[in-house]
């Protein structure tokens, strides 16, 4: 990993100015993303995996709105580039698939034209027709029978793996260099969730793209990413290789986060949940945000931000119970 | 789509006919003696027993009712007490000037309504929204009677600008009559000194109609803007790269402008019945100052047959536009069978 | 991840107390950072006011003719003028605004109560009753509402009882609508079919359990509709459909005294105004009502 990553992403802040006050959305969001790596994003409802997403695209909406950090994507900082910079950059370079494929696609144009309109965006160059036939080539490549008649109908007409499948042409028609999937799959249904994923990791590894996969199904994570990170309550906790991280994790809420999942040998083991609940996001960051739930808390963790330590080789992770360990160091 | 036309032309018919049903109803309802009101005052008894028997009004009800069915299926509406002519002659002198300015408002109303309810939705909060919003509520909020009489007192009596109620100056000879419309049978006619006319006595009632329209168009269209705004599909736009001209006329506008289609066809319902206030004020000889006299008066086949004309455009109107909307709205071909 | 634990009825009972209070707050919030709804309400509240004290902020006999002070310019002595009858137009728009109040809150009562009776049935009975039902107010919504409230006055003959009938004879079909529009999404339920098979009646279920899941959108609806009432019945009062001389409407005001437009503008011109004001209250009520009962406006 001596390349320079493709996206990185450091202490990203979002707020949300709402009715009851700031919520804080993120704190300290940073991560990086390598070449044709794909990096999961960890987290329960709510803690800020779609925000980030959204962040990255430079797509907050109000009442959110950015307030520091950087996001270097190919070595330009998308949040200070200017406005038309980042169009150009959406859809072309870093597209991104969302939780809801029927909602998502605009239910009075045809299909076929939805995803030709990504490319006749981006290259001025292409006449309707053949962005049109790209556009079919593109839903054959995803497999759909009869991708001419496909691309003529509308969204209603579609199941919503269908419509999941048109959102992936969409998005990877333009061949980008990031795809960022939110959710792809907890939208549809239990038994095309696989199929769609599998089509997703084809078509990726063919057009080389890296991915941001949010999810918060651990399992597709560790099916599908070579790298996780994990968030909680819009605060970074722990980033790390897929291995590391869900067989040796480093952090109390991840340890508690993978004690979740019900144990397939082991059935008649009672569900395990963390105790509390998540905190409130009206009042900064002054300390772990994990800390009220946290079965090993200590006293400063009650008062301090603990900083991210960097363990062994690419795994960090921030918590004070590795404040001083031998192989451990702030960053 | 023919299955769906169709079923709406059935639903139309049972709607007419229950029109048919409440209009007779109204004429029952009435306290006073019509005939008392046609046969004058001092008409000895026999003459209005005899014009008891000549309208039918001594047969029991479901005979009358039969028998105003029959007349009604034979385009019979009867004779107006008032003028003494067949309604359906006087429906058809009046209409077209009611037509008329009601369509020259509902144009008024459109070309501005939509841009400001789309001008208003995007610049959320702007300058541009605070008038349009105000200028909406003012509309809506305005007795058309009153600004009828403020605009009249304002422009015709004090500064002169428009010219006095009426539709053409009574120096002026109409031209042949065609489609009843003053301003297409000027044109027709090629008599643009009539047309002039014509446009300048149009505009202070249109104005005032139009900007009733207005206002409910532009709110439609900005709270429906605002709706399609906030959907995914507008986010997936933009994460596509779209600027947001793009994504305002290719993936907004189109959806917004949906319902705005109904709200349409609503307001030239509300325009129709606005011109009965209106056209009373403007002297203008419309079916709504027609409908007016006939109201006051209790000229009751020119009510009944008169209202009913209402209410058959208002149902006629709501067709096309139910059929617009389909043939806009992609879904609805599927959802309608 | 948080699981649910069987909490105990006073932790209830304080979540729900604090849930509610929340929504108060929120709802409290709403209104003020809706300036034009302050507007609104502060014109209303106005307007019940003068209602309330009309004999005491009425200078002179509403009825009272004085011929030779007849047509008068507003002056100190009276602030409006005077009408073709020597009455003083500023105690009589203060006394109309009684009338209106009267005619607008008399529809109100009669047209929505009506309309949730008759949607809630149609919608939980279904079958061919919701049919008939439906297509009959199809056919009231045919006609635009201004002419069939003509048309009724009309018929009815003139008079204020008169035109608060025909006006809410005019309304009801929309209130039906809405409510069985309601009904039909409330109906099936889980909740509905739980109490259900808790044996509770048909009536029971409709009036106690459908019929207030209606009530928000019916007044949301009513509180906008509340101006074109108003307007409607001025509209009929103009027509000489609607209230009778020498009763205070605005309506009828307006219409008195198109007669002195040129001359003696303000006989007709300043009742107008008191009806355009009334009708911007309740209109920017209306939409702020809507505003704070849509749970989108409190995410932001």
């Amino acid at each position: 990993m001596t390349t320079q990553p493709l996206l990185s992403v450091k202490n990203l802040k979002v707020h949300f100015y709402t009715l009851r006050g700031i919520v804080h959305a993120l704190e300290r969001v940073a991560f990086e993303l390598n070449r044709q790596e794909t990096l999961g994003l960890a987290g329960e409802t709510g803690c800020g995996k779609s925000v980030t997403a959204r962040a990255i695209l430079r797509l907050i909406d109000p009442p959110g709105r950015i307030i520091s950090g950087s996001i270097i994507f190919e070595g330009r900082d998308i949040l200070t580039i200017d406005e038309a910079e980042v169009r150009d950059i959406r859809g072309s370079q870093i597209s991104m698939i969302m939780q809801e494929p029927k909602m998502s696609l605009n239910p009075v144009i045809r299909v076929g034209d939805q995803v030709a309109e990504t490319l006749l965006i981006h290259d001025r160059s292409l006449n309707r027709r053949s962005a049109r036939r790209q556009a079919v080539d593109m839903l054959a490549q995803l497999g759909i029978p009869d991708p001419t008649r496909m691309a003529q109908r509308y969204p209603h007409e579609l199941s919503g793996g269908m419509s999941q499948r048109i959102m992936i042409a969409m998005m990877l028609v333009t061949r980008p260099k990031l795809l960022i999937a939110d959710e792809p799959t907890s939208a549809l249904d239990v038994t095309i969730q696989a199929q769609i994923l599998a089509l997703m990791q084809t078509l990726v590894s063919e057009i080389q793209t890296s991915v941001l996969m949010i999810t918060h199904d651990l399992g597709v994570m560790a099916e599908t990413c070579e790298r996780v990170a994990v968030m909680y309550a819009g605060d970074m906790v722990e980033v790390g290789s897929v291995h590391n991280v869900l067989k040796h994790p480093q952090h109390p809420y991840t340890q508690g986060l993978l004690q979740t999942v019900p144990d397939k040998a082991n059935p008649d083991q009672p569900l395990f949940s963390i105790e509390g609940n998540v905190p409130s996001l009206l009042e900064p960051q002054t300390n772990c945000r994990f800390a009220p739930r946290c079965a090993h808390v200590m006293d400063r963790c009650k008062r301090e931000i603990p900083p991210v330590y960097n363990l062994n080789g690419d795994h960090q992770a921030a918590c004070f119970l590795h404040d001083g360990s031998p192989e451990a160091q702030a960053v | 789509m023919l299955q769906y036309i169709l079923r709406r032309l059935f639903t139309l018919i049972i709607t007419l006919v229950g029109i048919m049903v409440v209009t007779f109803f109204i004429s029952l309802v009435v306290p006073l003696d019509p005939l008392a009101s046609i046969a004058g005052p001092q008409a000895p008894q026999e003459t209005v027993e005899r014009l008891r028997t000549l309208y039918g009004f001594d047969q029991p009800i479901y005979v009358q009712f039969g028998r105003y069915m029959q007349r009604l299926l034979h385009a019979d509406l009867g004779t107006s007490f008032q003028t003494g002519r067949p309604v359906l002659d006087d429906i058809i002198q009046y209409f077209p000037a009611t037509i008329e300015l009601a369509t020259m408002a509902l144009i008024v109303s459109i070309i501005i309504g939509i841009p400001l309810g789309i001008l208003s939705a995007v610049y959320r909060n702007s300058a541009v929204d605070h008038f349009s919003r105000v200028l909406s509520l003012i509309g809506v909020s305005m007795p058309v009677f009153w600004l009828g009489l403020v605009l009249l007192l304002i422009f015709y009596f004090k500064l002169g600008w428009f010219p006095e109620p009426g539709r053409l100056d009574i120096m002026l000879i109409e031209p042949e009559r065609i489609t009843g419309m003053l301003l297409v049978d000027s044109v027709i006619a090629l008599d643009f000194e009539v047309f002039w006319d014509a446009l300048k006595h149009i505009v202070l009632p249109a104005a005032v109609l139009g900007l009733y329209g207005l206002a409910g168009i532009a709110r439609i269209v900005r709270s429906s803007m605002l709706d399609v705004l906030s959907q995914e599909y507008i986010k997936t736009a933009r994460i596509k790269g779209l600027n947001e001209f793009l994504v305002l006329t290719r993936h907004a506008l189109r959806n917004a402008l949906v319902p705005a289609v109904t709200v349409i066809g609503l307001t030239y319902g509300g325009l129709l019945e606005g011109s009965v206030l209106t056209e009373t004020i403007f002297s203008w000889p419309g079916l709504g100052r027609y409908l007016a006299t006939a109201f006051l008066t209790l000229d009751l086949n020119a009510v009944v047959g008169g209202t009913m004309l209402v209410a058959l455009m208002f149902s006629l109107v709501n067709l096309v536009v139910d059929l617009i909307y389909a043939f806009l709205n992609p879904q609805i071909t599927l959802t309608a069978s | 991840m948080n699981v649910t634990h069987a909490i105990d009825k006073n932790e209830a009972r304080r979540r729900r107390w604090e849930a509610r209070r929340r929504y108060l707050k929120d709802s409290y919030i709403l209104w003020r950072r809706n300036r034009l709804m302050v507007v609104g309400t502060c014109i209303i509240v106005f307007l019940l006011l003068v209602a309330a004290f009309a004999p005491l902020l009425a200078t002179h006999d509403s009825y009272e003719q004085i011929l030779p002070d007849r047509l008068l310019a507003p002056s100190t002595k009276h602030y409006f003028g005077t009408d073709g009858l020597g009455r003083d137009i500023y105690s009589r728009v203060v006394y109309g605004s009684r009338v209106t109040l009267t005619i607008a809150c008399l529809v109100a009562a009669i047209s929505t109560p009506l309309g949730l009776v008759i949607g809630v049935f149609a919608g939980y009975v279904g079958g061919a009753i919701d049919e008939i039902l439906m297509r009959l107010s199809d056919v009231f919504l045919a006609f635009p509402k201004l002419i069939l409230a003509i048309a009724f006055a009309a018929a009815l003959g003139p008079g204020v009882e008169n035109a608060i009938v025909a006006i809410s004879v005019a309304n009801w079909p929309s209130y039906a609508r809405l409510a069985r529009a309601e009904t039909l999404g409330v109906r099936n339920n889980d909740y509905i079919q739980v109490i259900r098979s808790m044996g509770a009646s048909n009536l029971r279920i409709m009036v106690g359990h459908i019929t207030p899941m209606c009530l928000s959108s019916i007044i949301v609806r009513l509180s906008l509709d509340m101006g074109t009432i108003i307007l409607t019945a001025a509209g009929l009062g103009f027509l000489g459909l609607g209230a009778q001389p020498p009763t205070p409407e605005w309506g009828l005001m307006v219409s008195d005294g198109r007669q002195f437009l040129v001359d003696q503008w303000w006989v007709s011109t300043l009742p107008g105004i008191a009806i355009l004001i009334v009708v911007m209250g309740f209109n920017l009520m209306g939409d702020g009502i809507r505003d704070i009962l849509d749970p989108h406006q409190r995410q932001s």
